[in-house]
């Protein structure tokens, strides 16, 4: 299938919006009418046609527009893309995995060609014709990693496995929800989780780090995770928290339904084949409460939701300020009938 | 928002004199110095003929431990007036280093993530580097807006010595930074910052 691209922003004017077509394949993350903390791991295979899930490595409507939001913000801070020199391996890796699959599933968009370590990459959205000698960076206009991932949506850490630890050593993080990746580059598994709270006393990290030193090649896994976010903001980094963080204090009854939005990550873990690293997809979707409710299964359950969570994630997602107005706008959607189980519309 | 045993910060085992070591590098700043002076009480001095120490006075000068560390008579002592050429002639001592050499840090929390830092840069596994918190438990924190770093933060919040935001100093360490994070405290409303109030003294 063709996918359209949107010309649209996300800073400033603003200008991103969703489809009906892309509304009906948002990844709402509850099943439930209410959400706590859970080790929420399912293999990463081929889900529902028109959803998320459809390819492994998904490209939507916004693809162009996000990956011009990218390059805005590597202008502005160029350490949001940063490897460790010991990287160059799982670099590689990961260019081949992002490569293929894109390929495979978007032909009329992709297409990747092999003569043995000769490679031709074209990307049509994007306007890029290469061919590089693969194992050879200087074949590149950029690292590997940087070269791939300025042309894949969702942010990307590879992780390397070793001392029965994982560690954050190479990443491209541009689509944030408020942590760094040149601060945290070189931890490890614990160590960059530290500002969690309640999630390591009651062991969830050792047993996600457990289940993630033996990932297997070729069984990728994934997860949901979700926060809000006022206006359609990829960039919601902490280097630049003094700047988008007044934007909490804008929202009102009257706009509550066009400026907060819904941002859901569908992280995805991948062992990678030389490196034995693994890469993790952090890919950001966003939707405002307006396109939201007009699926009215999502409608009924998200202020059930609201109303359910404990006051330490209300304070860790940063909706204090703002959840009691999206409670009461959305009460109007809420007619008390019961949903039905699961993510997806009905 | 402080809470103990954060998971990023490194834990400070003390130092233990490796027996096994055939050299002994001792980067000691102030306080630090007592601590390798407990050590020459508890295992005798033996060690002392195959060590170096590079000490920096800093706060602690009018205690003249560098009179104590000298008294130890060790194969090398050297004392450095500042940060700076410390960090300098660490350079060159690991430049030189021979397999079997120990590395000891003991200070503020400041001066062990800025001579750790230096250690990884020589490929050295933080792991086997030995550890002593003395002093002041003065922060060293990075203000994640313009990246400059504050040494010697004992308040928070505290304002960015290099761009002036107030900053929140957070439970968040970085190894690699030797820093801990520091995040605008009134970004949402700016000029609602609460006074400073005195956490690391």
């Amino acid at each position: 299938m063709t996918i359209t691209f949107r010309n649209e922003t996300f800073r400033d004017d603003f200008t991103f919006r969703n489809s009906l077509y892309n509304i009906r394949r948002f990844p709402f993350p509850f099943d439930r009418d209410e959400y706590m903390y859970s080790v929420n791991m399912e293999p990463h295979v081929r889900g529902k046609k028109d959803s998320v899930f459809e390819n492994l490595i998904d490209v939507d409507e916004h693809y162009v527009a996000e990956m011009q939001d990218r390059a805005i913000v590597l202008k502005e801070d160029p350490l949001r893309c940063q490897a460790l020199p010991h990287m160059m391996t799982a670099q590689w890796d990961t260019l081949e995995l992002l490569m293929e699959h894109q390929a495979r599933d978007y032909p009329e968009h992709f297409t990747l060609t092999k003569n043995g370590d000769r490679w031709r990459w074209i990307n049509r959205p994007l306007g890029i014709d290469d061919t590089f000698t693969f194992g050879d960076p200087s074949t590149l206009p950029y690292p590997p990693m940087e070269y791939i991932t300025r042309q894949a949506q969702g942010d990307f850490c590879i992780v390397d496995q070793r001392d029965n630890n994982l560690w954050m050593d190479a990443g491209m993080v541009t689509t944030q929800a408020d942590w760094s990746l040149d601060f945290d580059i070189g931890m490890n598994f614990m160590e960059w989780h530290g500002p969690v709270p309640l999630a390591h006393q009651i062991g969830v990290f050792d047993r996600a780090l457990k289940f993630l030193l033996n990932l297997q090649q070729g069984k990728p896994t994934r997860r949901l995770n979700w926060t809000m976010t006022v206006n359609p903001r990829l960039d919601t980094s902490p280097e630049n928290y003094h700047k988008w963080g007044p934007d909490r204090t804008t929202v009102t009854p009257e706009n509550v339904g066009d400026k907060m939005h819904l941002r859901v990550e569908l992280q995805s873990l991948w062992r990678l084949p030389r490196s034995n690293a693994i890469l993790f997809v952090i890919r950001c979707y966003l939707i405002s409460l307006n396109e939201l409710v007009t699926v009215p299964k999502w409608g009924r359950r998200l202020p059930r939701v609201l109303k359910s969570l404990p006051p330490e994630i209300v304070d860790y997602k940063g909706l204090t300020r703002n959840r009691p107005i999206m409670i009461d706008w959305l009460a109007k959607y809420d007619d008390g009938a019961p949903t039905s189980a699961g993510i997806h519309p009905d | 928002m402080l809470v103990q045993g954060i998971k990023s910060r490194p834990e400070y085992k003390g130092l233990s004199i490796d027996p096994h070591a055939k050299r002994h590098l001792f980067v000691l700043e102030g306080e630090g110095a007592a601590a390798l002076a407990n050590q020459v009480e508890l295992k005798g001095r033996d060690f002392l003929a195959q060590s170096e120490i590079l000490y920096l006075a800093a706060g602690a000068a009018p205690k003249a431990y560098d009179i104590t560390l000298t008294a130890l008579s060790p194969d090398i002592f050297w004392q450095a007036p500042t940060l700076q050429p410390l960090l300098f002639r660490l350079r060159a001592c690991l430049e030189q280093a021979r397999m079997g050499t120990r590395l000891y840090i003991a200070g503020t929390e400041g001066f062990i993530g800025q001579v750790m830092q230096l250690a990884l840069e020589f490929g050295i596994d933080f792991n086997s580097i030995h550890t002593e918190h003395r002093g002041s438990t003065a922060r060293r924190v990075q203000c994640v807006h313009c990246k400059g770093i504050t040494d010697n933060v004992t308040t928070s919040p505290f304002a960015c010595t290099h761009c002036g935001l107030p900053l929140l100093v957070r439970d968040h360490y970085s190894r690699r930074l030797g820093a801990f994070q520091g995040v605008n405290i009134d970004a949402e409303e700016p000029g609602t910052a609460p006074p400073p109030e005195e956490m690391f003294p």
